[in-house]
């Protein structure tokens, strides 16, 4: 097989609800795919199916041998039961030499972090320092889910240039889970439509234009707008044009 | 020196101590006191059939509790709500077993002595299997340690990473039925879940590392081995309860350090 992980008719039911329904999927080396869909559209679901987290119910999930992944989930909090520093959680599960801790968390633009504990951190320095993990053992795929969830939009945009800016020095895939359209839109080579099932993928552009995205997000620009105002209640952030247009 | 059964009551009580600590600090990350409870509780009704069928307590307690903690872990898993589940089979084992228990007849069961511990009467038999089994579960978690410490902080994480976490919720009940089967004889069923959690909390405010937690309770949880036991030998108390007793002022102290140095937790 050519792709970093592949899945064949994967389904997936929670309790009785079948989440994801003969999905196919495939990841080249090098390759950004971005995944869009309505909540509950189990993309989450997909991501957890494809590291190993969840079992299918049907179909298969192949992983090339050896693949070096790193994973971004999507909203953990520590409570703070656990003490627990930031240089320790990079020694988790195996440890690592410092040298190599200070380089991924100053890649991940959290340098000033190790000392620190996990409970204590803002949402995006967590963030960074779940992306400074993700990086170590030279990742061949980035998997982030909702990597930006908590953070504010300066820190969105910082966030997603670091993303790019760190595939194109190491050369791995990403692939994410996302609500930035201008992500979707500039930095994916694929993005893929769920709703249970695949409901379309292709370029960015294409896919924006496919009858099945607009049916889930709305026609054309505006379907990206009405993805993008679905997440964000905070219409007056919008300049007034923008609404217009939507309307 | 193993002779005088006060040296042998302390002995225990460390021992208790030590093997409690790798699995209490996981039972407070993880929270799984209630857990503790129920699995602890059932240790009754494993005495209980151990003297029917005249096999030794320790097999009977360790079957039983982990027939227990799986079960539960069972139950959860398939929807249950975790918190109605375990408060079911923390009674129920704790009833249940008090009814066995009704059944023996005949001075041999001493009901109390279970309950709440029983160190005086410490054997050598029971010294081996307290050290024993405190090795064994040290060894367990020491070797699962990494892995343990991954999948409590994320299961997806840690899955991620090649790690089971299904496999290592398994370690710790495996550690978990070992303890209370150990612990029995020190603190008593009603106490065993204190012996695992009072520690581990009294070191939390302290310590900066999951190794630094570990640490600490283990150290609580000797000084209150030893203290609960003077002050039992000092003032005519119940041994395991005091042990308990002594575990709680631990805490009390810690957390009240904790807030003076401005630890998290104050």
């Amino acid at each position: 097989m050519s792709g970093l992980i592949e899945a064949r008719g994967l389904t997936l039911r929670h309790g009785r609800r079948e989440v994801l329904r003969d999905v196919d999927f495939s990841i080249e080396p090098g390759e950004i795919v971005t995944v869009v869909g309505p909540n509950g559209s189990g993309k989450s679901t997909l991501l957890r199916a494809l590291i190993g987290a969840l079992k299918p119910s049907r179909g298969k999930v192949t992983r090339q041998r050896g693949l070096r992944l790193g994973y971004v989930p999507q909203g953990l909090r520590l409570d703070g039961s656990m003490p627990m520093t930031v240089a320790r959680f990079l020694n988790l599960p195996s440890r690592v030499e410092a040298a190599a801790c200070a380089k991924v968390l100053d890649e991940a633009g959290a340098g000033d972090l190790a000392g620190r504990q996990m409970a204590d951190l803002s949402g995006g320095q967590f963030q960074r320092v779940l992306l400074a993990r993700a990086l170590l053992n030279d990742p061949q795929i980035l998997i982030l889910d909702e990597p930006t969830t908590g953070l504010d939009q300066p820190g969105q945009a910082s966030f997603y240039r670091q993303i790019e800016a760190l595939r194109d020095r190491m050369g791995c895939a990403v692939l994410m889970v996302s609500h930035e359209l201008h992500v979707v839109m500039s930095a994916s080579d694929r993005v893929i439509c769920l709703n249970g099932h695949v409901c379309c993928e292709g370029h960015p552009e294409v896919v924006a234009q496919a009858e099945e995205y607009r049916a889930l997000f709305g026609t054309g620009t505006q379907g990206a707008l009405a993805l993008y105002r679905h997440e964000h209640t905070h219409r007056h952030d919008h300049a007034p044009g923008e609404t217009c247009d939507a309307g | 020196m193993l002779d005088d059964f006060l040296v042998r009551a302390a002995l225990a009580a460390v021992g208790a101590a030590l093997a409690a600590a790798p699995l209490g600090v996981f039972v407070v990350w993880r929270r799984m006191a209630y857990f503790g409870d129920a699995t602890s509780h059932a240790a009754i009704l494993g005495v209980a059939l151990a003297l029917a069928l005249s096999i030794p307590v320790f097999a009977g307690t360790l079957v039983v509790a982990l027939l227990v903690a799986f079960g539960v872990a069972r139950l959860t898993g398939r929807g249950y709500a975790a918190d109605m589940v375990l408060g079911v089979a923390a009674h129920a084992a704790l009833a249940t077993g008090l009814v066995a228990a009704s059944f023996l007849s005949g001075p041999r069961l001493n009901l109390e002595a279970y309950l709440f511990g029983d160190i005086l009467a410490v054997s050598k038999m029971d010294l081996a299997v307290i050290w024993g089994g405190g090795a064994s579960v040290a060894a367990l978690i020491g070797w699962r340690w990494q892995a343990l410490l991954l999948s409590t902080l994320s299961p997806d994480l840690a899955a991620a990473s090649g790690v089971k976490p299904e496999r290592e919720r398994v370690t710790l009940m495996l550690a978990l039925a070992v303890v209370v089967a150990v612990a029995l004889k020190v603190v008593g069923a009603l106490l065993i879940a204190a012996l695992l959690i009072i520690p581990a909390a009294a070191a939390r405010p302290l310590s900066r590392t999951p190794e630094g937690m570990l640490a600490g309770a283990a150290t609580v949880g000797v000084i209150a081995a030893l203290g609960g036991l003077w002050a039992a030998w000092s003032f005519d108390t119940p041994a395991g309860p005091s042990i308990v007793c002594a575990a709680a002022i631990t805490f009390g102290i810690s957390a009240l350090a904790g807030r003076l140095v401005g630890g998290r937790n104050g």
